[in-house]
């Protein structure tokens, strides 16, 4: 007898389907969200040797590491912003497992985004991107790609004297995926889900307002999405289970049919 | 005249690095007061408080009145150098290796006689003015300078093992995307240092000046986050062996107490760039300086940390920054012990705020980025350990030095 998930590890096991890692590697190096400097930043990750093979621990090799809840390519809870702050499970630990699994559907801006870096998804092109690829389905993840994945770390969040300039979503855009596709979440390539000059959007960051507002969720800093069909994946997205945690970083994979 | 010193070499990478030596290093309690004078470059000898006769060697009674109220005071360093004698060898290793050595006998004019080092400058039966300095050993031993300065006297064979000269060193400048990093990559540079490295964090983020940082003559941007471990040691590993003098520039001056302060995330940031940041800088660069205090002209030579002059005594306004502040002060004086042994010096700068926009609340007078690092160059071209920059860090010390428990409560206030 072959259930569902038996012909699913075949699937997996004969190559029918693929995993796509779209994480990044916690380094060091990997840039945080930047704040003004006088209110409270984000830790950037930091390891520390415990013991290496050493006097400090003859046969194993460990490290301690830091860092902050949104550092590296993570997952925002609803209660990471005050519009989602009294919704019920609200929060990493709480938040119902199954939510950790979800299809997804990728809309492409990478040309778009490579011409203005303060390119907005607007209504317009989320419904261009429909007349082409079929209605959002309800409970599917949105995932914008840019290809801002692949530029190097001072392009990537992109300072200037008025602040970050990357691609995100206008807050029209937001307000109709979360209230006419019902959709599940926004990831993004990016640093945040909104764009990087969203602080002056009304309301100012629409992706965490609307989409936390509403229970929903937001994966920033993902890597690959360049490997992803338009429709068909399938998204595992467990953070971390840390009690009322706002986020976490998490290992995201993308799992894809090949073609027969 | 002093000949000018002439560029090192590339060194032969076949050659045995020289290994540090230390002179004879032991002093007595009561002589430390000479090595206390000798750490901030003042010139200080026992005076009796019952007769005024001014004494030296330093005594535990006065050989005249034989009062044992022998406080040291700076006096004035005027004096003659009687005789001369150049020693050609020694049975003591470190002066061994150093011949011919001159040394001389001076009488000041307010009365001791010194058996003194003697700059190449000075001749038998001229006018001198004597210098205490802090040898190899971190002890103070006392030179003889000519009365007028000249271009390079700072150049002497003699003078130069008692200080840090950047003139021919490379410097390593932790983090440069400061004004005051920026002002420490320019002094360097024009006191003679021959590579400026400049430590630059987060090299994604512009910062000011970040430009002109790079026309700055022999600097030499180097990728640098001294809150990372695997930053400093992948940065110690390209350049460590190559730092002479390492000046840590990494600063994070955040206002608030210790109460009022919501949460540990400030403090956190405080320690990991100041006081980890400081073991971090001192594992990785430290045991190579140390290996390398004898290594020719451009020997290792000095580890300078810019340091709030309220490690000292807390500042509550910015209580939790004195605080890590005062955890850098005491690492530094750890560390001033682990180096001696390869005499390389720590020098610790003491000021007051700076005129930067985390200080902009405070009212004047405050320090320019500019002077601090102007007063860094002079110390290390004076072999100092402890300086004390400007008219806060001199005040604060003053005060501190006569009533501790006043100046506790008036900076409370």
């Amino acid at each position: 007898m072959t259930t569902a998930l038996t012909a699913f590890a075949v699937a997996l096991a004969t190559g029918r389907i693929r995993v796509i890692d779209l994480t990044h590697t916690l380094t060091p190096g990997f840039p945080t969200i930047v704040m003004p400097p006088e209110l409270g930043q984000c830790a950037p990750f930091r390891m520390e040797e415990i013991s290496r093979y050493d006097e400090r621990g003859p046969a194993w090799y460990w490290n301690n590491f830091t860092m902050g809840e949104h550092t590296g390519t993570h997952f925002d809870a609803p209660i990471h912003w005050v519009t989602g702050k009294e919704l019920p499970n609200n929060a990493v630990d709480t938040i119902p497992p199954e939510h950790f699994l979800a299809p997804a559907c990728t809309i492409d801006c990478a040309a778009e985004s490579a011409a203005d870096a303060d390119f907005v998804l607007t209504i317009p092109f989320v419904q261009a991107w429909e007349a082409k690829h079929g209605r959002i389905p309800s409970q599917s993840w949105v995932l914008l790609r840019t290809d801002w994945h692949k530029l190097p770390p001072r392009q990537y969040v992109n300072l200037s004297d008025d602040g970050p300039h990357s691609p995100g979503p206008a807050p029209d855009a937001v307000k109709f995926l979360v209230e006419e596709r019902d959709v599940h979440g926004f990831g993004t390539e990016t640093i945040g889900t909104d764009a990087g000059q969203a602080a002056h959007f009304t309301p100012p960051y629409p992706a965490h307002h609307y989409m936390h507002g509403r229970g929903r969720y937001g994966l920033q800093c993902l890597a690959n999405l360049d490997q992803l069909p338009p429709t068909g994946t399938l998204l595992l997205t467990a953070p971390l289970k840390i009690r009322q945690g706002s986020g976490s970083p998490l290992r995201v994979l993308a799992l894809v049919e090949t073609k027969p | 005249m002093t000949e000018p010193l002439i560029r090192p070499r590339r060194k032969d990478p076949l050659k045995k690095t020289r290994e540090p030596l230390l002179p004879q290093g032991v002093r007595s309690r009561t002589a430390h007061g000479l090595t206390a004078a000798a750490a901030e470059g003042r010139f200080a000898l026992q005076v009796c408080a019952g007769c005024g006769l001014a004494i030296y060697p330093p005594r535990d009674a006065c050989p005249r009145c034989l009062s044992s109220r022998l406080p040291f005071q700076d006096v004035p360093p005027g004096g003659t150098l009687l005789a001369e004698t150049t020693i050609r060898t020694s049975t003591d290793v470190y002066f061994r290796e150093r011949t011919p050595w001159r040394i001389g006998t001076v009488v000041l004019d307010c009365g001791p006689s010194f058996v003194a080092h003697l700059h190449g400058d000075v001749a038998e039966g001229t006018r001198v003015r004597l210098s205490l300095r802090l040898d190899k050993s971190g002890n103070a031993v006392a030179i003889a300078m000519p009365e007028q300065s000249s271009q390079h006297q700072g150049d002497d064979v003699q003078l130069r093992e008692f200080t840090c000269d950047p003139k021919f060193r490379r410097v390593l400048i932790t983090d440069g995307r400061t004004a005051i990093g920026q002002a420490m990559a320019r002094a360097m540079a024009g006191a003679g240092a021959s590579i400026v490295f400049v430590g630059i964090a987060d090299a994604w983020k512009p910062f000011p000046g970040e430009t002109a940082l790079r026309t700055i003559p022999g600097a030499e941007v180097v990728s640098l986050d001294i809150t990372d471990s695997q930053s400093v040691a992948d940065v110690a590993g390209e350049i460590a062996h190559r730092v002479d003098i390492l000046i840590n520039t990494a600063e994070h001056p955040r206002a608030g107490g210790i109460m009022h302060r919501h949460g540990l995330t400030i403090a956190h940031r405080e320690m990991d760039i100041r006081y980890f940041g400081l073991l971090r800088l001192a594992q990785y660069f430290g045991p190579t300086m140390r290996a390398r205090g004898a290594d020719g002209v451009n020997a290792a030579a000095a580890f300078v940390n810019l340091l709030s002059v309220h490690a000292l005594m807390n500042w509550p306004q910015y209580g939790a920054f004195s605080a890590a502040e005062a955890a850098c002060l005491s690492a530094a004086q750890a560390l001033r012990a682990e180096l001696r042994g390869g005499g390389v010096k720590v020098l610790n700068m003491f000021a007051g705020p700076l005129d930067t926009e985390w200080f902009q609340t405070v009212p004047p007078p405050k320090l320019s980025p500019a002077a601090l690092a102007n007063a860094t160059v002079d110390a290390l071209r004076k072999g100092i350990e402890d300086s004390y920059v400007g008219d806060i860090a001199q005040d604060i010390k003053a005060r501190l030095d006569v009533q501790p428990k006043a100046l506790e409560r008036e900076l409370g206030q």
